[in-house]
């Protein structure tokens, strides 16, 4: 290890000694391969069965599954959220994954009205209101159009929204697992809008789905023509019928909610519509009563996954600290970590492509000496925007706008090597 | 020279040198081509029929466009909403169970648990007219004919204390003269000036603050799933 590395910095600076928790090195459960050399491994001097017969032959599974043994990287729900399941959400998660691109089966769902089932050859895009011509697009249509390749972040302008009066869910699953990150194949929005020819007094757009919510929002001219999106594929194949399955509306950077799935028409108009996605919900009312709307961007935001109270850490000595920054603003420029509570900072290593308006991975490669840690991390953007506390946001807007909630998250890492979702003062 | 003419004569162009078919001229070849693709259209869709974007445009927005024709009485909105919306909703609005509640909470925007329904949250009567039309009832949207939307409008803003007539009528007409409690308390994002504080060029790295003390866990609040009770969140 070279004096530069992180983890000897980390490893030197005793960063815990004035928290007072004098973890005196309690024995952890799983030792390391190396420790258990004295008696030879079985598994090694064994011939195991899947060195000796024969496994499934290539049309087993013609559409493949992740192993059995990773049947805990799943999708979850938190059924008291909701009142209904198809008016509800689940989490990704992010705690078993690694890298940024989200696997299309555990991309996070949001609907109002459940998943709409739509055969693509009965689906159409309609184009009206302040147009030269009103257009009606087949799917055939669109696939004729040229496309684009693009990798973003979609968050739910909710995510980590139950974690604003203090800590609540424990695992970075539910408090941050409303976001995934795919490449998306599509055409541009600007595409389909230069056909039917926008009016000069055109300045917003009404996107609409096709599903029983006939969910509705209002997005400006601007915003459309600069990197819109219609995507009818995800991580190379077809949408997800969960993901808006045959087409969705892809609005970079821009709270989830504007990502019309399934969607049917685009009206184009000289005024935001007040739907009530952009009324009722997605407002946010500060502590003085009055809310704002329009809060279109995800500002930059980041989270450890690992540890996290999901995954907890299992040895000392070396670790692999994990985690994920974004920003709806544009590139992620750095992130910070600290392991004592935000006393010291230490800048973490990205790895990876660093996009706009894309998840990046960020790590810290450090060695654990079995000491209670405070571990966050703080992510900053191109524009200099730098993650605030969630104590800093509360200031500002006082605890009931539910949406927005980009504050710096706090695990506690126990002597023990269990996390947990805690607030610190 | 009009669009056609210059489109057509693009065309040509790019026949002429087609025709040359020399390795030379294949780069002056490909640009010719693209300029005739960005100056035109794609050619793609077709003209959208006035049945067509009746059956689907049924948006309203605030200053009233987009209202059907129609009319409803807060009395004919009580029996449609009895029968249709108060399962879930409540025979006045009040919520069952965890379900929306629609009307009260007047007053309640700076409490510590704020009550948002239409009448103590929602700026513009239209927006309830536009989501009742495209998206209630639950599990059986688009089944309301407009005058029932009319009237169950009618009816919420007689539970929301708006209107106090239960003989009043909603209609196109008067609709836009209806104004909401609540209409003037929204603005557009301000982040960038009231969070200003938030774009630090140097953020702290070094003995930044003092020991940090644990003031919440979530393992206290206890509401990770498999647990059934907990806050209710929109």
């Amino acid at each position: 290890m070279s004096d530069k590395s992180s983890a000897d910095i980390l490893s030197r600076r005793k960063f815990l000694g004035a928290a007072g928790v004098a973890g005196a090195g309690v024995a952890l459960g799983a030792k390391s391969a190396l420790a258990e050399a004295a008696k030879p491994d079985p598994l090694i001097t064994e011939v195991q069965d899947w060195n000796r017969y024969l496994g499934d032959g290539v049309q087993k599974t013609p559409y493949g599954m992740p192993s059995k043994f990773e049947k805990n990287v799943i999708r979850r729900d938190v059924s008291w959220l909701t009142a209904s399941p198809e008016s509800s959400v689940n989490f990704t998660p992010l705690h078993e994954l690694d890298g940024i691109i989200t696997p299309s089966g555990l991309c996070f769902e949001r609907h109002h009205s459940g998943v709409a089932e739509i055969n693509p050859a009965d689906h159409r895009l309609m184009i009206n209101g302040l147009v030269d011509k009103p257009l009606v697009f087949t799917m055939d249509d669109i696939k004729r159009m040229p496309r684009v390749n693009k990798i973003y972040f979609l968050e739910c302008a909710a995510n980590s929204g139950m974690e604003w009066r203090g800590a609540q869910l424990n695992g970075c699953q539910f408090t941050h697992g409303m976001v995934h990150n795919v490449m998306y194949t599509g055409v541009t929005l600007k595409t389909v809008l230069d056909e039917a020819g926008l009016k000069p007094n055109a300045k917003w757009l009404m996107l609409e789905g096709a599903d029983a919510a006939a969910m509705n929002r209002s997005l400006p001219v601007e915003k459309a023509l600069d990197d819109c999106l219609l995507a009818f594929g995800m991580n190379g194949e077809a949408l997800r019928p969960e993901q808006g399955y045959p087409l969705r509306a892809v609005i970079p950077g821009w709270e989830g909610n504007l990502w019309v799935k399934w969607i049917r028409r685009i009206e184009a108009g000289d005024q935001p519509w007040q739907t009530r996605e952009e009324t009722s919900k997605y407002t946010d009312l500060l502590a003085d009563g009055r809310s704002r709307k329009h809060t279109f961007i995800m500002d930059a935001k980041s989270v450890v996954t690992n540890p996290s109270p999901q995954a907890p850490l299992k040895f000392k000595g070396r670790n692999v600290l994990s985690g994920l920054a974004w920003s709806g603003r544009g590139t992620v420029k750095r992130v910070d970590v600290t392991m004592d509570g935000g006393r010291n900072w230490q800048t973490a290593r990205i790895d990876g492509p660093v996009l706009e308006k894309s998840l990046v991975r960020f790590y810290v490669d450090f060695d654990w000496n079995g000491q209670e840690l405070m571990i966050q991390s703080r992510a900053m953007d191109s524009t200099g925007y730098v993650q605030p506390t969630k104590d800093e946001l509360r200031k500002v807007r006082g605890v009931n706008s539910i949406y927005h909630n980009n504050g710096i998250q706090t695990w506690l890492v126990r002597a023990s090597g269990e996390t947990e979702n805690v607030e610190i003062g | 020279m009009s669009k056609s003419v210059k489109a057509a004569s693009l065309a040509l162009l790019a026949g002429a040198v087609l025709a040359t078919a020399a390795p030379q001229v294949h780069a002056q070849q490909i640009a010719t081509q693209a300029a005739v693709k960005t100056s035109s259209k794609l050619g793609l869709g077709r003209p959208a029929l006035p049945e067509e974007i009746k059956a689907w445009d049924t948006d309203v927005r605030a200053d009233g466009k987009g209202l059907p024709p129609g009319k409803g009485t807060v009395k004919q909105g009580d029996a449609l909403f009895q029968e249709r919306c108060a399962s879930c909703h409540g025979e006045f609005g009040e919520g069952a169970g965890r379900w929306p509640v629609l009307a009260g909470g007047a007053g309640t925007l700076t409490a510590d648990r704020p009550d948002k329904t239409i009448g103590s949250f929602w700026p513009d009567l239209s927006t309830a007219f536009d989501y009742i039309k495209r998206a209630m009832p639950y599990g059986n949207a688009r089944s309301l004919t407009d005058d029932e939307v009319y009237a169950i409008v009618a009816y919420l803003l007689s539970m929301n204390d708006i209107v106090k007539d239960e003989n009043f009528e909603l209609s196109d007409k008067n609709f836009t003269s209806i104004k909401m409690p609540n209409a003037t308390a929204f603005f557009d994002d301000d982040r960038e000036t009231s969070e200003k504080q938030f774009w630090k060029k140097d953020p702290c790295m070094k003995d930044c603050r003092n020991a940090p003390k644990v003031t919440g866990r979530a393992i206290s609040v206890d509401v990770t799933p498999d647990s059934k009770a907990g806050p209710k969140v929109d």
